[in-house]
């Protein structure tokens, strides 16, 4: 990387504005796609985020509808189901980040183990395949695999079992929804870890080894703390990320198990905005998530800083 | 690699690895399985079996016959590759032309990039995009799934990531022998990066050919939508497909057409797969995990 950085470009980062455009009027042309891109498709509706504080009459549009204030948000607080598709959202994301997030750390130590390679590309090459797949695919194909017609209701039935409502109870749809992400994800988030695993000195094993560490003390001495970077990181995408459990997941499942366990902060805006027209207090729910999952981010990483961890945004910088 | 020490793996450890490894691909192999034996069951081999079928004993392309054979499904599935290949193709265009300009310190290449990470941080939400897709006009249009998938940031990542790596040496000898910008890109640094464009593509690949919220959203006409749409409806949904939707007679049984769709909206991801495959791991570390 430093490399890179030793060409006359820095050499010569002095110069006046006039002689490097002439020099680097090609590298902007190159970025000019990109900037218009990020322009109409982020830039843009970010600022049209100020519906939020509108009463906004698609008819008018933004610059004719009239201002209201924070009132879209004060009409959140009184709106019982903006609370529950919270609720929901909250409990869904802890569910997720206590059950899912130790599974690809398990796998990968697993698969770290394994002695035959041949066995661990297997492996590997199965457990990456679902990330590949989309949530309507995913959830289809637990419709066809758990759902009240599907394939182990119907073996449960031959045996003149009860069938068991797997995809349509929604007590136990936090559980479902957990067990199709880490059906579709476990595999993928592993490769991570494995990565970070490779980077660790053999010889701290070798010398802990000699030392007479049993295996589990080198898991625990050795393995674990070797990860524990990745593991931080990973874990304050995912705070920051707390708020977005899954969009197309809850939507494909809305109907089966109803909105009492399915609605989230997402579908909420979607169904109040989009499908219900009621497109100020949607985009404020959305302006709303969209703040505080920015806040989570920061604050978790500015915690991981605390604590000695590089976190994300030092590890950007430093690129 | 495995460390030096070797120890003799101990039975009890080999036959809990096995259980659990083993578990897991089988719970991944075996839906992807019944689903594609069913699509090519015979009405019989269904009948049979009771809805599902594990191997089909009498195998047919019947389902498949009926899909391919024009009406809603056969329009979804050209949409579906429209909108896969053309993204793909503006996507990596518009992603690696921004990823080299920004790759070398040069004239605002530092704004440009704090502009792409801060797409990282915060979503612009549901409401505003739909809002701006409708002024550009694009609703009911396929540029609707196409133009808002166009620069991923983590892919940008990858690429940029991968493009300063690049030793500095090179473009330098190849800019004193009169190459200029557009030169390099094209002939030294994407020929020395086809891998890790490979992979960038694949994302871009997969993440159009699955686009289904993007076409809930901004499509209302029938005649566009995307095969993800299709297999929500008709499958997940659980409304079945008429004759004259599908434009032949006489149906095939509805649960093997119905796995069919299944399979369509899986085989382009099982067959790009496994060529790119062994390139993941560089591609999806180079973006995340440096030094």
């Amino acid at each position: 990387m430093l490399k890179a950085n030793s060409t006359k470009r820095q050499v010569s980062s002095g110069l006046p504005l006039k002689a490097k455009w002439r020099r680097d009027w090609q590298m902007v042309l190159l970025m000019i796609p990109g900037v218009l891109f990020l322009l109409a498709f982020f830039y843009l509706p970010v600022l049209g985020n100020v519906v939020a504080f509108q009463d906004f009459q698609p008819y008018l549009g933004i610059m004719h509808s009239e201002w209201n204030g924070l009132q879209n948000f004060v009409n959140l607080y009184g709106n019982p189901d903006f609370w529950d598709a919270l609720r929901n959202t909250l409990l869904l994301a802890g569910v997720q980040l206590l059950l899912f997030f130790p599974v690809p750390i398990g796998l990968a130590l697993i698969v770290d183990s394994l002695v035959s390679n041949r066995i661990r590309r297997w492996f590997q090459t199965i457990a990456y395949l679902p990330h590949f797949l989309s949530w309507v695919l995913v959830v289809t194909l637990f419709q066809q695999s758990l759902g009240g017609a599907g394939f182990v209701n119907n073996l449960l039935r031959q045996a003149g079992l009860d069938p068991i409502p797997f995809m349509t109870n929604p007590d136990t749809f936090p559980l479902l929804v957990v067990a199709q992400l880490i059906w579709k994800d476990a595999g993928w988030a592993m490769i991570i870890f494995l990565a970070a695993l490779t980077t660790v000195d053999v010889s701290l094993y070798e010398a802990a080894a000699a030392d007479g560490a049993g295996r589990w003390r080198r898991l625990w001495h050795i393995t674990l703390p070797s990860l524990r970077t990745v593991i931080v990181l990973l874990l304050i995408l995912r705070i920051g990320d707390i708020l977005s459990v899954g969009f197309e997941q809850f939507i494909l499942q809305r109907d089966s198990v109803g909105p009492g366990a399915a609605e989230v902060l997402d579908t909420f805006t979607y169904y109040a905005g989009v499908v219900g027209g009621d497109w100020s207090s949607g985009a404020a729910a959305g302006l709303a998530k969209g703040v505080v999952g920015a806040l989570l981010l920061w604050g978790a990483n500015a915690l991981a800083h605390r604590l000695g961890e590089p976190g994300i945004f030092q590890k950007r910088g430093a690129s | 690699m495995r460390p030096v020490w070797k120890e003799n793996p101990s039975p009890g450890y080999q036959a809990i690895k096995a259980v659990v490894l083993g578990g897991f691909a089988l719970v991944i192999v075996i839906p992807i399985l019944v689903v594609v034996s069913t699509s090519l069951a015979s009405d019989r081999d269904i009948i049979d079996a009771g809805g599902y079928v594990l191997w089909p004993s009498h195998p047919t392309l019947k389902a498949y016959q009926t899909l391919f054979s024009g009406g809603l499904m056969g329009r979804a599935i050209l949409v579906s590759v429209f909108v896969t290949v053309v993204g793909t193709a503006i996507a990596l265009a518009v992603t690696i032309a921004l990823a080299y300009a920004t790759s070398r310190p040069v004239l605002f290449g530092r704004p440009v990039l704090l502009m792409v990470l801060f797409t990282l941080l915060f979503a612009p939400g549901i409401i505003p995009m739909f809002l701006v897709v409708k002024q550009f006009g694009l609703l009911d249009s396929l540029w609707s799934l196409i133009l808002p998938g166009a620069l991923g940031a983590f892919n940008f990542v990858v690429l940029r990531t991968f493009f300063m790596n690049v030793p500095g040496e090179l473009l330098e000898s190849a800019r004193i022998d009169g190459a200029s910008d557009f030169t390099i890109l094209r002939q030294i640094i994407m020929p020395l990066s086809k891998a890790v464009i490979a992979v960038v593509g694949l994302f871009y690949a997969v993440g159009f050919w699955n686009a289904f919220f993007n076409a809930l959203l901004y499509l209302n006409d029938t005649s566009k939508w995307p095969v993800q749409v299709i297999l929500r409806t008709y499958v997940l949904q659980g409304k079945s497909l008429s004759a004259d939707q599908l434009g032949v007679e006489p149906l095939p049984q509805p649960q093997s057409l119905q796995m069919a769709v299944v399979v369509v909206a899986l085989v382009p991801i099982a067959l790009v797969y496994p060529f790119l495959q062994r390139h993941f791991t560089k591609g999806v570390i180079t973006g995340a995990v440096k030094g």
